[in-house]
């Protein structure tokens, strides 16, 4: 199959149209046929981009599988996988039918609903894919405008507030990130990210307004792309719209944020920042690291006091997204390896604490901490469920979860032993409030009365479960599973970052100091 | 000699020779009875026309000795002006029908301003300029009051009228000067008086007061003050034509004058242009935060979205031109689609504007609520809609001269203004239902120009449905 990507890419969308052109009605068989729909597309999506994992050859580092057209105002249509990518276009097509299943209860205009997230699939999936600086760009930023809509209308009591929040902090992150694509296009003359990966950006120092920046136009550059994806992955401090989305947005929505889109913040910086700007990365690496050893540490203490079930995970999220810049701009094999791993691992292991709010959530229609206790007399399957993603979340040896950490913690250690020493704090700080959220959520005796007719999960929560366990479980175990296809690329871009800093001689700074 | 010349402009006579015929024969027969029948004509020759223009041979043809043109460029702009006067004629006659203000001398005048259009996209010269220009403008004085009993209404096109003369008046003491610096008041002539890089002072003053004349038409701050008034007094299908074919036609005439007359001198009226640009983007785009009324925010934004074309404009090349093109065409498209969502809105058989009334609008009418979210969304310039790329069109003509200031200022501006295009949505989706909510349904026309809009919105961006190629030549001819 020549067109593999676009195939998987543009799947989900073709049945959010025959969605919305051939499915009349609002009765209970419409809605049925509306989820049974997105149900069969979205597997279908999976299935089918199970072909490009069978394809794609881990040894080869460049772009594979590459699909190349002309298109409008001189851009290019350009798709294209790598050992970066690939494991992100497959936890999107995996997420999918998992988030589609746990919306099963949606009763609220679910034609709609689904359209919603299967235009969420293409676009996510497409970010992932594009080749082309501008066709990234169209599906970074138009993932927006359904995350806006599932937010806004499916979300909670104080969703209006929330999704206004959401769009305007991710819109103006990206705008400016728009801005540096079209100076680079004025730069190097193209859009085509495989040349851009190669074209080197001019690192000559120069002032603005009596400041003297070090790294020149690459420092610039890499800010601009900065304020999109810091905002997008979230960083400290500028992840405050997060909680607020998480807590509003359906369980699915939630999901779909913690699982997926959260990913394209660091997809960004693997793919544009380290790479295109590495002077600019080594020049700002110190803030990245104070910024993500601050987030750790500092959500961690927020997430403990959080009374709102989902609040405390969407801060428990921010601080393992710390971990994940940290093993980003150590920019060395560990770390980097490491970051794409806690990615994927953190999507599997928030998806499922999400979703495991969402059961008792769909029950008792309380996010509250206080509302619950003792739920372990009466669901001791879903206790088990929600012991082992907590266990994960903390990062227990033998699950996806500490894998990643260690990674990072490996790479950051090499770079700068202070700030791996801060977010170490954050290790146990982790385990502190996940295991007293489970403490008291769980454990204890049943004395709320409105508790004591709860019932287990049922086999549909079950089946949503069980590929979280099973991937979250392998992983952990077998973590090359994962390594061995990420490795010789990120050995690619370690190489190339190294080549570039030391050809760029950082010394410069010096030097310009001692010209003032 | 002179039957070539006629032929050249033949589509202006005929289109003139039609409106007098209209306006005779409906004088003496059936006068409003006839509106309806006369609508529908008119919408049809200017259909035909455009057909017609369209698939003309190519080349430039000056007639008149050069006080006429019909290039590339000009015929581009025609295309989209008879198409643009055409949909919204047909778009408001419901609505003319319903509110009992259609007169038969509507689609008259909205001819007879059409051809004042159509002579200024070709104007070789400066008297052909203002005839075209006084043409268009004295019709569009006497429409935007067509509802005489109402006084909104009256005002709308009294202020147009005071406020136009002026501009007018700044235009002719301009062109006046030019004359006399340049000694002659045709473009090929004056572009040689012009081409030395330094301007004559007299030259240079002539140039702003025209400038200043042209942003008067296509409502660019800080000649803009007449343009919210105006849009929510004048009926709202008088509106929507505003919003249109009049703005292309001045933003056509602003780039043949630039670049016909004044070539010679870019960077002489590129840093004016680009200021009024900016101004005009971030006035649009704050003004309109605080606006209920939908007519007066689609002033407000019709106001930020000339700025971003004059970007193009400022550029100073072939492909800021076309730049600009495309986007007047997809700024039209955008607009014929909200004004026919905006005439579609009443409560009780009366138009309503009040953005509020729109709550939870999508629970009742899902496919238009859709249909309205998606041009707002381009309107706001949210990738992957055709507004976006409208925007990243201008952008790279201008990043290719190194402006990159106003195209860090105008993404500034787009995210602000992205806010108010926002809160439409968000009345339409998470806003309360209301007591006073809209009637669900409206007329089938409405409802058909919306979703061809919407749908060009999402189809467009396949191949942009080739004017790219139409756009190019269009300013290659004009850029020399």
């Amino acid at each position: 199959m020549a067109n593999l990507l676009s195939i998987v890419t543009f799947l989900p969308a073709l049945a959010a149209l025959i969605l919305a052109l051939f499915l009349r009605g609002g009765d209970a068989a419409a809605d049925r046929n509306a989820k049974w729909l997105a149900m069969i597309a979205t597997t279908a999506t999976f299935v089918i981009s199970l072909f490009i994992l069978f394809q794609f050859d881990p040894a080869n580092t460049g772009f594979q599988m590459l699909e190349e057209g002309s298109w409008i105002m001189g851009l290019k249509y350009k798709m294209g996988v790598d050992g970066i990518s690939v494991l992100f276009v497959m936890l999107t097509t995996f997420m999918m039918p998992l988030t589609i299943l746990a919306s099963w209860g949606v009763k609220t205009r679910v034609k709609e609903y689904m359209i919603a997230f299967l235009l969420l699939e293409t676009l996510m999936l497409g970010v992932f894919m594009a080749l082309d600086l501008v066709l990234f760009y169209l599906f970074f930023e138009a993932g927006l405008i359904p995350m806006f809509l599932i937010i806004g209308i499916w979300g909670g009591k104080e969703r209006i507030y929330a999704s206004f929040k959401f769009f305007l902090y991710t819109f103006l992150g990206s705008v400016l990130m728009l801005v540096a694509i079209v100076a680079m296009y004025a730069d190097a003359g193209t859009l085509d990210i495989p040349t851009l990966l190669t074209h080197e950006f001019s690192t000559a120092g120069f002032s603005v307004l009596g400041i003297h920046i070090v790294g020149g136009l690459q420092t610039m550059l890499w800010l601009a792309f900065f304020a999109s994806f810091a905002v997008k992955m979230p960083m400290w401090p500028v992840h405050t719209w997060l909680p607020d989305a998480h807590v509003q947005a359906p369980t699915a929505g939630s999901v779909v944020l913690a699982a997926i889109l959260l990913k394209m913040g660091g997809y960004g910086f693997l793919r544009f920042s380290l790479p295109m700007f590495p002077v600019g990365s080594e020049v700002l690496a110190p803030l990245v690291f104070w910024m993500s050893a601050i987030a750790i540490v500092y959500t961690s203490l927020v997430a403990l006091v959080q009374e709102d079930m989902k609040k405390l995970i969407a801060y428990s999220s921010v601080a393992h997204m710390g971990y994940v810049t940290l093993g980003i701009f150590s920019a060395n094999q560990q770390g980097v390896d490491g970051a794409i791993f806690q990615m994927i691992s953190h999507g599997f292991v928030s998806g499922a604490l999400f979703l495991c709010v969402g059961v008792i959530y769909d029950r008792m229609h309380t996010r509250e901490i206080d509302a619950y206790g003792g739920l372990v007399n009466r669901m001791p399957a879903y206790a088990l469920i929600f012991m082992f993603f907590t266990m994960a979340n903390v990062g227990l040896p033998g699950t996806s979860g500490f894998i990643g950490e260690f990674l990072t913690m490996m790479g950051i250690f090499q770079v700068n032993t202070w700030v791996a020493a801060v977010a170490a704090t954050g290790v146990i700080l982790s385990a502190g409030y996940a295991l007293w959220l489970y403490r008291r959520v769980v454990f204890g005796d049943l004395i709320k009365e409105s508790l004591k007719t709860i019932q287990d999960m049922n086999t549909r929560e079950r089946w949503t479960f069980a590929p979280l366990v099973v991937m979250t479980l392998w992983l952990g175990v077998y973590p090359a599973a994962a390594l061995d296809i990420i490795g010789p690329s990120v050995e690619a871009l370690v190489n190339h970052y190294d080549t570039a800093v030391a050809a760029a001689d950082l010394g410069g700074s010096t030097v310009a100091e001692a010209n003032h | 000699m002179i039957s070539a010349d006629l032929n050249t402009i033949l589509p202006e006579i005929l289109l003139s020779v039609y409106a007098m015929l209209a306006l005779i024969g409906a004088v003496y027969t059936g006068k409003d009875k006839l509106a309806p029948a006369l609508v529908w004509l008119t919408a049809a020759v200017m259909a035909i026309l455009a057909l017609w223009i369209g698939s003309a041979g190519g080349g430039t043809n000056p007639a008149f000795h050069g006080m006429f043109v019909d290039d590339a460029f000009s015929r581009f702009a025609k295309v989209v002006i008879l198409i643009a006067a055409a949909c919204v004629l047909v778009m408001g006659l419901g609505f003319m029908q319903k509110t009992k203000m259609l007169k038969f001398e509507y689609p008259v005048l909205v001819a007879l301003s059409t051809v004042g259009m159509m002579v200024m996209v070709s104007a070789g010269d400066l008297m052909t300029l203002y005839m075209g220009l006084e043409l268009m403008s004295l019709a569009l004085y006497v429409v935007a009051s067509l509802r005489r009993d109402s006084e909104m209404s009256t005002e709308a096109g009294l202020k147009y009228f005071v406020l136009g003369a002026l501009s007018s008046g700044m235009l002719l003491y301009g062109a006046s000067l030019t004359y006399g610096f340049a000694g002659t008041t045709l473009f090929s002539g004056i572009i040689n008086a012009a081409s030395e890089g330094h301007l004559s002072i007299g030259l240079l003053i002539g140039l702003v007061l025209m400038i200043s004349g042209f942003s008067f038409k296509v409502s660019a701050v800080p000649f803009h003050m007449w343009t919210p008034d105006v849009y929510q007094g004048a009926p709202t299908p008088v509106t929507a034509f505003f919003a249109t074919a009049p703005k292309v036609a001045a933003m056509a005439l602003f780039a043949r004058v630039m670049h016909d007359a004044f070539g010679g001198a870019v960077a002489d009226w590129s840093q004016v242009v680009a200021l009024i640009a900016v101004l005009s983007m971030f006035l649009g785009s704050i003004a309109a935060i605080g606006q209920t009324n939908i007519k007066r925010l689609m002033a407000y934004s019709s106001i930020a979205h000339m700025g971003y074309a004059l970007i193009g404009l400022a550029a100073g090349t072939e492909a800021g031109v076309q730049a600009m093109l495309i986007y007047m065409v997809i700024y039209v498209t955008m607009n014929v689609g909200t004004f026919a969502f905006i005439m579609s809105m009443s409560k009780d058989g009366q138009p309503v504007t009040d953005i509020r009334a729109l709550g939870m609008y999508s629970k009742r009418e899902p496919a238009r609520a859709l249909a309205m979210l998606v041009l707002l969304f381009s309107l706001a310039g949210v990738p992957p809609l055709l507004g976006f790329f409208a925007k990243l069109g201008v952008w790279q003509a201008a990043i290719a001269q190194d402006m990159v200031w106003l195209v860090v200022a105008s993404a500034i501006a787009s995210a602000i203004g992205a806010f108010y295009y926002l809160r439409i949505v968000f009345y339409m989706y998470f806003g309360e239902d209301r007591e006073d909510a809209l009637d669900a349904g409206g007329s089938p026309i409405l409802w058909g120009f919306l979703a061809v809009s919407a749908l060009i919105m999402v189809v467009g961006v396949v191949n942009l449905f080739g004017i790219e190629g139409a756009a190019a030549a269009a300013a290659a001819t004009l850029v020399n």
